[in-house]
């Protein structure tokens, strides 16, 4: 059961996100708004969004390392199982809401037009899958981890490993995309995207746990990433929105 | 002391050059996996209302055109309701799905949504708020999606009595939310991302 609109959501704390300019990720240079945003107690229009159900998810689309590959082939690289729940800041579960995920292949290269890394592409990875979760907000999905790849912008510069996220949550509000790292690489905290988060906790809820216990004997491993969209006000008291 | 056992929202990351592989899997070439790309086509036969075209560019602060910027769109019904059952005024229109995702050109830029004119939606206090779509724009070098709306040229009145337009102090700024007609239900919608033609975005 999705809920209704019902109160506004929680102001979003715009110190913990990225600035919009941070000049150590160059392409934020000329794209960043330099005017400042209008604040806006919801309306409708962002306290409602698109709803899609379970019958758009095909049977491999939380399955990268077959969703892509030749009959009886499957993608190179380490098996891991990602998996955790999409959750408010109140701890609530978000049930029935989608999740978009892309990423690199084992040897870090992206099958994209304008990608020109020298790393192979995998004939039988695509990097991309979706899910929908369940009624506690959970989702799960089969990969390989990604690897480590180099990109313009300091003449130097890799990214880390990372699975990227898309999320709508319950209302346009929610809407948000991110970024999952893996525990433990030393190579997060040499990189000036992850820098453009301001703070070493907010990278840390970014960084997915190894979760030794829900590893697959002589299959995947398991890292577990929750998470958090924003939570909307009780609407004790409150005027409520038109119509409700 | 007790604690109100909050969690801090995920962190923003930008969508990368590579959103397409994600988001619009069709588009960047990658077949077979998803049939269709999420929020590729908004309309169908019976979808009620007044077809319209929007379409646009998003620039930078240098006045060139992103080529890989990713824009989704959400918007009511023609009757002003928005659809797919999170709104608690009703369901909507069932043929309609009022979300919609394009990718600009790879060449131009330009984006292209095919829908139908909004209709108009209460603000919180029952005014009505004028006609509008909400955008959401990412791309490679945007760290956190930004929010604006787009609202119809013709319809002035509305407009000068919309709530959230009155929130504009700088006058000469609401241009930047007005779509350009451009011939008969066509519309052209410019993004600016900074510069003086910088749109207005919410922090909704």
């Amino acid at each position: 059961m999705r809920n209704k609109a019902e109160g506004a959501f929680y102001q979003r704390d715009r110190e913990w996100h990225p600035p919009a300019f941070a000049p150590g990720y160059k392409t934020s240079v000329l794209r960043s708004p330099q005017k400042a945003l209008i604040s806006l107690d919801n309306t409708l229009s962002e306290a409602t969004g698109p709803v899609f159900g379970h019958n758009i998810i095909g049977e491999l689309d939380n399955d990268l390392i077959h969703n892509f590959a030749a009959p009886g082939e499957s993608a190179i690289g380490e098996r891991i199982i990602v998996y955790g729940r999409v959750m408010d800041e109140n701890g609530k579960g978000l049930p029935g809401t989608l999740v978009e995920f892309w990423q690199a292949n084992a040897g870090g290269r992206y099958r994209h037009a304008r990608e020109t890394y020298i790393a192979a592409l995998d004939p039988n990875f695509g990097g991309c899958g979706r899910a929908i979760t369940d009624e506690d907000g959970g989702y799960a999905f089969r990969t390989i981890r990604p690897g480590a790849y180099p990109w313009p912008n300091r003449p130097n510069d890799w990214r880390p490993a990372h699975i990227h996220f898309s999320l709508f949550g319950h209302a346009f509000a929610q809407r948000l995309i991110t970024q999952m790292y893996f525990e433990g690489d030393p190579m997060i905290w040499q990189c000036p995207i992850v820098g453009t988060i301001p703070s070493r906790e907010a990278i840390e809820g970014l960084t997915a746990l190894l979760d030794r216990e829900n590893t697959i004997p002589m299959d995947a491993r398991a890292y577990k990433f929750d998470i958090i969209l924003r939570g909307r006000r009780s609407t004790l008291f409150e005027n409520r929105l038109e119509g409700n | 002391m007790q604690s109100l056992n909050r969690f801090k929202e995920s962190a923003s990351q930008t969508a990368g050059p590579y959103v397409h592989i994600g988001c619009v899997p069709n588009f960047a070439g990658i077949g077979g996996v998803f049939p269709a790309d999420l929020g590729k086509t908004m309309l169908k036969e019976a979808t009620r209302g007044t077809r319209i075209t929007v379409k646009g560019q998003v620039f930078d602060g240098t006045g060139t055109p992103l080529r890989d910027a990713l824009i989704e769109i959400w918007q009511a019904d023609a009757d002003g309701i928005y659809p797919g059952g999170s709104d608690p005024r009703g369901p909507g229109d069932p043929h309609f799905t009022g979300f919609g995702r394009q990718a600009g050109d790879a060449a131009t830029g330009e984006f292209a949504f095919e829908t139908v004119k909004p209709g108009r939606v209460p603000f919180r206090d029952g005014r009505m708020m004028a006609p509008h779509i909400t955008f959401w724009i990412v791309a490679r070098g945007i760290n956190i999606g930004l929010h604006t709306r787009m609202y119809f040229p013709e319809e002035e009145e509305a407009n000068a009595a919309d709530p959230v337009l009155a929130r504009v102090e700088h006058k000469p700024r609401l241009a930047t939310l007005i779509a350009k007609a451009e011939g008969e239900g066509t519309y052209r919608f410019d993004v600016h991302l900074q510069g003086e033609d910088e749109t207005v975005f919410f922090d909704i």
